[in-house]
């Protein structure tokens, strides 16, 4: 309801800029004057702030970490932005970061870049810098990551993904840089404004960083397509890459029946087939596509029903889960391959809101509870469930080897429950309650801080749901 | 087209000039009439009109004494019309016999053969971190005489990693690769590569003018070559030559961020003689 009023509120906003545009243009053809037509406004603080510029700090950052200079400018003329980065810990916030940001939007179409000046007291990465950011929809952002400064001035150029799509933009500039080693240091910056650059060219855009993905997925999946960019060579011959908002692309199927898209590169996955997601910005093809194979319906593990004031649940949709360091924990110098478990709440898949982990490359994988959060006191539980289904064909001498390891690093100790072939179930959903009493070597489980999957590469796609500590 | 380094005084020198001839399209008060030209119409696909041009194929000695890395083919994949009007020299990334890419590389060798006249090509250039396109002129081999005593007009040179940058050179004996006599063009609001520009050479018998987009932006003369104890070689005939080299001394190789296939569009090549 909120969305759609804004939307409507735009429009109201953008007919009556046109009118005002159309006046404005006839005064000029009549008595040639160059009158400050407020609404494609290009300068945004140039040697001081351009009309109903407005500033707002991001959450977390240093409230005043932002100031007018006006002994430090790039042309001794007016003033300069003045960014002071804090230390690392410093109480008043962890990094400097905000937006300025239009009243009234202006029409940007008729430029391809947001230029400025900068420089700085050391050399240092420039955080992220970019517009769009309107604290509103953010609809139309654009950002930078890879800039460097110095202490001379020097000219940035951020080009604009298309600029034909920036009619009622009320983002103007935005940043973010945090302390570098933990130390802060300081940043100006002047001369931002929006220009024309016929030094800019050869437009070419990425989704999903211009890779050819393919997923393997079912029906009622959601995923959103990441990894937009849009690159322009610059007048030094460099390319600049610029991550993009999903508005600035057009998105489509090759097959809707198997996969939808939407304007901002949501996936809605149907019936069993096969979907191709491509994109364009402006009639140029992106590089790089997501495959979808739908497999059709997903049947999800039985929902639990065990009272929840007899369960610790560390991955269950049924289940307030305890806080977790992660899924994964990607222990790959000791060998590990495994993927998966990086979603959000660790689900790999959320079919009809149920999230599912899908490991991939099973060897083995830890689920992590001692790192920075509290380990599981199971002392009152009596069994272990999880739900498993093996995606693959199940061979003897398979198996997966449930670990617990208690006490993390401090006085360890560990008990296992191996599940053998003849228990493993291909393509169905095995539910096991497994007693504590069972994972031999367990000794103490007051401070259980990881739970390991092992397969030695015998088994290597499965999905987990529902993991939880029980009392019977 | 050997590698060069361009002249700071001269250009400083050439300033005053610019301003005076900005606004003049040619040498005033010469009648230029239209000799030969190859407009490039014709099917989308088809190959060039070989009655004005030939292609020159191979990898030359030594990459074409640049260390050049491309094979040049006469295939369309490397030289096609694309029926708008225009020629289109493509390099690629491809083996080829050994190169690691191809492209074309044509000359109007004992086909036009030209001494003085206006010489003038409207292209669109590749971009790219080692690409090299020319539009540029050889003396006809007489005889026992080679490069550099034969001369070289270059029109039209320009490096892939500096799309808003091209040179205009002569190079002669005494004055060749490194010390050509070369003049850079910069385009402050603009790319050579994603719009086309006119590119022209006006060569008389005591001096050669180099024009882009009308502007005069680089002229040596004969009593320049002389005064620096040099000889002038241009007297004797030339012939054209459009090729889109890849790598080479010039420019360097590609890298990463190269993009392939790069082509150079050519709208129309004309000649014209007083």
């Amino acid at each position: 309801m909120n969305t759609s009023t804004t939307k409507i509120m735009t429009k109201v906003i953008f007919s009556g800029l046109l009118l005002i545009l159309i006046t404005t243009g006839c005064e000029r053809s009549v008595d040639g004057l160059e009158e400050a037509d407020l609404t494609n406004n290009p300068n945004v603080f140039v040697d001081g702030f351009s009309g109903g510029l407005e500033y707002a700090v991001f959450q977390g950052a240093v409230l005043n970490a932002f100031q007018v200079d006006t002994e430090v400018t790039s042309d001794g003329i007016g003033s300069s932005m003045r960014f002071a980065v804090p230390d690392v810990n410093d109480p008043r916030g962890s990094y400097a970061g905000g937006t300025f940001f239009t009243t009234s939007p202006r029409d940007l179409s008729e430029y391809n870049a947001l230029t400025f000046y900068a420089k700085a007291t050391e050399s240092v990465p420039l955080g992220v810098v970019g517009f769009g950011n309107d604290l509103d929809q953010n609809k139309f952002t654009a950002e930078v990551t890879d800039f460097r400064a110095n202490t001379n001035w020097k000219k940035y150029v951020i080009p604009i993904p298309d600029a034909s799509k920036l009619t009622s933009e009320k983002g103007m500039f935005f940043y973010s840089f945090g302390p570098i080693e933990d130390k802060g240091y300081t940043v100006w910056i002047d001369e931002v404004k929006f220009e024309f650059l016929g030094t800019i060219g050869q437009p070419r855009f990425e989704m999903l960083d211009g890779e050819d993905e393919t997923t393997s997925t079912f029906t009622g999946v959601r995923t959103s397509l990441s990894g937009l960019n849009s690159i322009y060579n610059l007048a030094d011959g460099t390319d600049q890459s610029v991550n993009s908002a999903a508005a600035y692309f057009e998105f489509a199927s090759s097959n809707t029946s198997t996969a939808e898209v939407d304007e901002l590169g949501n996936v809605l996955v149907g019936a069993q087939g096969s979907a191709v997601i491509t994109a364009s910005v402006g009639g140029i093809d992106a590089d790089g596509s997501l495959t979808v194979e739908s497999r059709g319906t997903f049947v999800s593990a039985p929902t639990p029903t065990r009272d929840a004031a007899n369960v610790i649940s560390v991955f269950s949709d049924a289940y307030d889960n305890v806080d977790v360091d992660y899924y994964n924990g990607f222990f790959n110098g000791d060998g590990q391959t495994t993927q998966g478990g990086t979603g959000s709440g660790g689900a790999d898949l959320i079919v009809d809101g149920n999230g599912v982990i899908n490991y991939t490359q099973l060897n083995f994988v830890g689920i992590g509870l001692f790192d920075s959060v509290p380990s599981i006191d199971a002392t009152e539980m009596t069994h272990f469930h999880v739900d498993i289904k093996v995606n693959e064909a199940v061979q003897s001498g398979d198996f997966i080897r449930l670990l617990l390891l208690n006490s993390v690093g401090d006085g360890e100790t560990s008990g296992s429950f191996t599940i053998s072939s003849s228990i493993l179930l291909q393509d169905s959903w095995l539910g096991l309650d497994i007693p504590l009493s069972s994972f031999n070597g367990l000794n103490d489980r007051s401070e259980i801080g990881l739970i390991f999957f092992v397969s030695d590469n015998t088994v290597s796609n499965i999905f987990v749901d529902n993991i939880y500590f029980f009392k019977n | 087209m050997r590698s060069q380094t361009k002249l700071k005084s001269l250009a400083i020198l050439f300033l005053p000039l610019l301003l005076f001839f900005r606004c003049t399209s040619t040498d005033e008060g010469t009648d230029w009439q239209l000799i030969w030209s190859d407009e490039f119409d014709g099917a989308a696909g088809a190959t060039l009109d070989q009655s004005k041009w030939n292609f020159e194929i191979g990898r030359g000695q030594n990459g074409w004494g640049n260390n050049e890395l491309q094979y040049y083919t006469d295939r369309t994949e490397n030289a096609a019309l694309d029926g708008e009007g225009n020629l289109i020299i493509t390099a690629r990334e491809e083996s080829f016999d050994g190169a690691n890419y191809t492209s074309s590389r044509i000359t109007t060798q004992d086909k036009l053969e030209i001494t003085y006249g206006r010489i003038e090509a409207r292209i669109k250039t590749p971009f790219g971190q080692g690409l090299w396109p020319a539009f540029w002129l050889l003396g006809t081999p007489n005889g026992d005489e080679i490069w550099p005593q034969i001369g070289e007009i270059d029109v039209m040179e320009l490096r892939g990693q500096q799309p808003t940058k091209i040179a205009s050179t002569v190079h002669g004996p005494g004055y060749s690769a490194g010390n050509g006599i070369s003049g850079d063009y910069n385009l402050t609001n603009s790319r050579f590569d994603t719009e086309f520009h006119v590119f022209a050479a006006e060569w008389f018998t005591d001096k050669i003018d180099f024009y882009v987009d009308g502007f005069l932006h680089h002229t040596v003369t004969k009593e320049q070559i002389e005064n620096a104890g040099n000889e002038w070689v241009y007297n004797d005939p030339f012939f054209l030559i459009l090729n889109v080299a890849v790598g080479g001394n010039y420019v360097g190789s590609p890298n990463q961020a190269t993009r392939f296939p790069q082509s150079m569009t050519i709208d129309y090549v004309r000649v014209y003689s007083e």
